[in-house]
């Protein structure tokens, strides 16, 4: 691959530095990306799952992940690692990084002052593996109009004035990413912008040195010359006089090494970066820019004439037709007021004609003639996915067979007495709802939790009845007050039918139904019941659909199975309340007799 | 900074603190002081554990980072016949070198204020070798010679092998280049001993992230007792924050022969590690005529760079510097505060104006207008000094807010009724250096 950097490269951005991703998305909206430049954002410590970003006038959500091989996992064409650790952790997250097989083409890593025998080692892994890296201590690099790192080039409107919002002619490399931006606009200036351009780092020892870049840059054919910003110390330049000496590279080179200055003080005067000190006369950039126009590398008298030596060179090639005329793209502005939205929805939009559920116009899916179900509709605004026929039809189930179960469980009592108070639907409805918890309707929550939990674990269901006991925990979803194995429920006998005719497999309602074979052993009421078969079928329906265990486990964390039976049971309770609406029945006052009394003298205190 | 010198003591120290973990089979005695007059060497010997001082004969020198210290005359170890100085004459000796400025060889001449004393080591020059490690390219070298003292820079091509260890090679191959590469005259009584200590030498050198270490010479004397006669070594100071506990307090000495830094540029210094951002000063001339205050490390090098080349005079710059990476407004003014100061102590021997570069390059993050508050600050409180020096302003500057950060500095200026010319990204970096200079 010639170019460092495609209109589709995206990167995994390691910190969430959201100003610089900020400006990267900028960026892509500006040269009309398809795709965001950063797909994901490692942010080790952050508990959020996103970071709201601005593309353009609007918002979009880019991932967070606490770790690289997540979102590496998540993002397997996400080839760039832009690792903006400090300087104590960069080394590690580069090698885990490296370690990634396949993933990574280019890491950049911004860190100042990694140790020295860290940073070599890091930058020959890189190497060993195939990975370019660009740094350490650089702002980074950009292939105008296709991809930018982080902060390089500055604001949006910098980067518009020194053209890198579409690509030149001009391949740039720097060591300081200060003056990368300023050569990036003098090159504006005198001829017609870059092509790509990369700041090496300014440490002693970085990934990619100068030879790397432009060996790169001439087999690159939109890039037509290059600039290379050198500075005192080091013997990096040299290696590209020989390059040019034996025709490695033929494209004109324009050069010059800041630091000249350095050789008025003998010592102790630290001029630039901590690559930058001459060890050697060879090293001076005195000598280094004398060795390069020797080369036949174009090299100005001093840097304030380097804007006249590009000029002459752009020029000439220009007359030579090596250059045309580049058409300038239309822009697209990023707004400059811009406001952070309060709210996010990503299940339903009512902004069009019709409204519509995860993208389908309601009637779309309201008829009977359109085959969609309650099931259906329920996994569209629950899960924005069209959940096959089978699992809607078993979500249809659940809510059907929770739907109620007498006046006398506390829920429904509570609807009652309310309603009976003179209180309206929904104070009623509210108040059985209310009741609902780890005791009454919890223990579908509680089974899918514990029973995956023995599963995910490779529990046998005899190690599962032992942990559950050292917990100090009764196993829920198993038990029943009046329901036994020859007296058997016949809703969970239902349900299992359903599951065994419709299920593609059913792994831990086989897992607990082993459970079941020992716990009735000891006790003939011991069966799975109601809420526990809902609750482990549900997590089969949703292993079976392609989820991940993470997924499930959010599911359930969600509170997504009270849900169910949230939405099952309010029918039951509404038509308890209508049904004392209609009977009309007055205020209930609970019998006195009905009560122990126990009511002792305060003592003083 | 990432390479920077260490005494002489505090690489034996290291030495010392991890001999018994890297030189298991040699013995290494550590009697070695870091004294900063005779007075206190004489005070050093009455502490417990130091009574070797008064009880063998001493060698002394100054242990301020330069070498050839030999070939200087500044190593003491003889009055009448080597091995006969006595505590009272090291001490003697100390207060006349410090009484004098000394001039080396090289020409730098300075004071000397830090030596070191140590007993005399009686041997013989078949048991002196040398042995050094650094880091060449993107590889460590080791360095050995069977030839140890002064000599062996004259004729190094013959006389020390290179081993040369790229950074993945594995102990088990490094142990054998070592052994493949030991210098063939080296005593064939000491080659054994010589093979097994290069190799943790280089160990050492490598966990304890030197940079460069060379022992010259090191002497190999009976029942592998080794003596540290003269060491080189300097720290790759970047891996300090993980090895406080391994070096222990060390500190960084300042070149000799290169004045003490000046109070402004230690309070700089001191700003600089206080704070996020960057900020840096060197005084080059306190006399000269034209002050730099740049943004940014790159930028600040072609401002000196653009300054000696076009004044045709270096004695002109006075300082070289750099505030970068968005400091706040008052470390902005703190330092406009700082260089106007020192800037307006001495009036121009010729009676010119002075100038002030406030200079930059197109800044990637850092508000333009933000830092300029700090230095439109320090106008206002200096501006009788500036006046009365005849000071000119050249302002260049580009990136974030800098449109509204360069109108903020000329409306301060003309407020104030300074000389100002600024200057946006439309103008070359540097040419305010040619303007400034023309006129």
């Amino acid at each position: 691959m010639a170019a460092l950097f495609t209109k589709e490269t995206q990167a995994i951005f390691w910190n969430n530095n959201t100003s610089a991703i900020q400006r990267m998305l900028d960026y892509d909206y500006t040269i009309s990306r398809k795709t965001p430049s950063v797909a994901a954002i490692v942010a080790p410590t952050s508990s959020s799952k996103f970071e709201k970003f601005f593309y353009g006038p609007d918002e979009i959500m880019v991932p967070t992940f606490k770790n690289t091989a997540e979102a590496a996992a998540a993002f397997p064409k996400a080839d760039v690692l832009l690792n903006f650790a400090s300087f104590r952790t960069a080394y590690d997250v580069t090698m885990e990084a490296i370690k990634i097989k396949g993933q990574f083409r280019t890491i950049m890593v911004t860190a100042e002052g990694i140790p020295e025998r860290l940073a070599r080692g890091m930058n020959q892994a890189a190497r060993d593996a195939g990975v370019t890296v660009i740094g350490p201590a650089t702002v980074g690099g950009i292939a105008p109009g296709a991809f930018k790192i982080a902060n390089v080039g500055g604001t949006i409107e910098n980067i518009v004035n020194s053209k890198l919002h579409r690509a030149g002619s001009c391949g740039l490399v720097t060591r300081s990413g200060g003056l990368f931006n300023e050569l990036s606009n003098i090159i504006a200036i005198n001829a017609d912008g870059i092509a790509e351009g990369v700041a090496i780092g300014g440490d002693r020892f970085v990934g990619s040195v100068f030879i790397d870049n432009l060996l790169r840059m001439e087999s690159n054919p939109e890039v037509k010359y290059m600039i290379l910003l050198g500075e005192v110390g080091g013997t990096e330049e040299y290696k590209v006089i020989e390059a040019v000496k034996n025709g490695q590279i033929k494209k004109p080179i324009i050069a010059w090494c800041i630091g000249t200055i350095a050789k008025h003080f003998s010592s102790g005067v630290q001029f630039g970066h901590a690559g930058a000190s001459a060890n050697a006369d060879a090293e001076t950039a005195a000598s280094k820019n004398a060795a390069m126009a020797e080369a036949g590398i174009y090299v100005p008298a001093s840097f304030n004439d380097l804007p006249k030596k590009i000029e002459e060179v752009y020029s000439k090639l220009k007359a030579e037709g090596v250059i045309i005329d580049i058409a300038e793209p239309e822009l697209k502005i990023v707004p400059a007021v811009r406001h952070a939205k309060e709210f996010i929805c990503t299940i339903s939009d009512d902004r069009g004609d019709e409204a519509t559920y995860a993208g389908y116009p309601i009637s779309s899916v309201a008829t009977p003639d359109t085959g969609f179900g309650i099931g259906d509709v329920i996994s569209l605004l629950w899960f924005k996915k069209r959940y096959p026929k089978w699992a809607t039809e078993f979500i249809e189930t659940v809510i059907k067979t929770v739907a109620d179960h007498g006046p006398a469980v506390s829920g429904a009592h509570n609807a009652k007495v309310t309603a009976r108070a003179g209180k309206d639907v929904i104070s009623s409805l509210v108040t059985g709802l209310l009741t609902i918890g780890p005791r009454f309707g919890g223990a579908i929550d509680d089974a899918a939790k514990y029973f995956k939990y023995a599963n995910d674990n490779g529990m046998t269901p005899a190690e599962f009845i032992d942990y559950m006991k050292k917990e100090g925990k009764t196993i829920s979803g198993i038990g029943h007050r009046v329901k036994s194995v020859r007296n058997p429920d016949l809703r969970v006998s239902g349900l299992k039918k359903f599951a065994a005719e419709a299920f593609p497999q059913t792994p831990l309602l086989d897992f607990a139904l082993e459970v079941e074979k020992l716990t009735t052993s000891k006790k003939d009421n011991l069966i799975l019941n109601v809420d526990g078969t809902i609750g482990i079928l549900m997590v089969d329906m949703w292993r079976a659909l392609g989820y991940s265990e993470e997924e499930i486990d959010g599911f359930i964390e969600a509170g997504t199975l009270n849900a169910f039976f949230v939405i099952g049971r309010s029918i039951g309770f509404i038509g308890h309340i209508l049904d004392e609406k209609r009977l009309g029945m007055s205020m209930y006052r609970h019998p006195t007799s009905d009560i122990l009394y126990n009511v002792e003298l305060a003592e003083e205190i | 900074m990432a390479q920077r010198a260490i005494r002489e003591y505090d690489g034996k120290a290291i030495f010392s603190r991890h001999w018994e973990k890297y030189f298991s089979g040699f013995h290494y005695g550590f009697k070695s002081v870091l004294v900063t007059s005779g007075k206190e060497l004489l005070e050093k010997a009455e502490e417990h554990d130091f009574e070797w001082l008064k009880q063998e004969a001493l060698v002394a020198k100054p242990d301020m980072l330069f070498g050839k210290r030999g070939k200087n005359d500044l190593v003491l170890f003889r009055t009448s016949k080597p091995g006969d100085v006595t505590l009272a004459e090291a001490a003697k000796w100390i207060d006349a070198k410090m009484a004098a400025t000394t001039t080396l060889l090289s020409g730098q001449h300075g004071h000397l204020t830090h030596f070191i004393v140590e007993p005399f080591t009686p041997h013989a020059q078949e048991q002196e070798y040398y042995i050094s490690a650094t880091t060449v390219g993107e590889d460590d070298v080791l360095y050995m010679s069977a030839e140890g003292g002064m000599e062996v820079e004259e004729g190094w091509d013959d006389k020390v092998n290179e081993v040369t260890i790229p950074i993945t090679m594995s102990d088990v191959d490094m142990e054998h280049a070592v052994r493949a590469n030991v210098p063939t005259d080296i005593q064939a009584k000491d080659k054994e001993s010589f093979v097994s200590f290069a190799i943790q030498f280089f160990k050492f050198y490598r966990d304890m992230n030197f940079a460069y270490l060379e022992i010259n010479p090191i002497v190999m004397l009976d029942n592998n007792e080794m003596a540290i006669l003269d060491l080189v070594a300097r720290l790759d100071d970047t891996a300090g924050f993980m090895m406080t506990d391994a070096w222990g307090d060390i500190e960084y000495p300042t070149a000799f022969g290169m004045e003490d830094q000046s109070p402004e540029e230690k309070a700089i210094a001191e700003a600089d590690s206080k704070s996020g951002a960057s900020l840096k000063l060197t005084i080059l001339n306190p006399l000269g005529r034209i002050w730099t205050m740049v943004a940014g490390g790159g930028a600040s090098v072609v401002y000196a760079d653009t300054i000696a080349d076009l004044s045709g005079d270096v004695k002109e710059l006075a300082n070289y510097g750099e505030y970068s990476g968005g400091p706040t407004t008052g470390e902005t003014k703190f330092y406009a505060d700082t260089l106007i100061d020192l800037m307006t102590r001495h009036k121009d021997p010729k009676g010119r104006e002075k100038i002030l570069i406030i200079g930059g390059a197109i800044a990637n993050f850092t508000d333009v207008a933000k830092t300029f508050t700090g230095i439109i600050q320090s106008f206002d409180e200096n501006v009788e000094k500036m006046k009365e020096h005849k000071v000119k302003i050249y302002v260049r500057r580009g990136g974030p807010n800098y449109e509204k950060g360069l109108k903020d500095i000329k409306e301060a200026a003309d407020r104030l009724g300074l000389y100002i010319e600024v200057y946006g990204p439309e103008t070359h970096v540097t040419d305010i250096v040619r303007m400034a200079l023309e006129k």
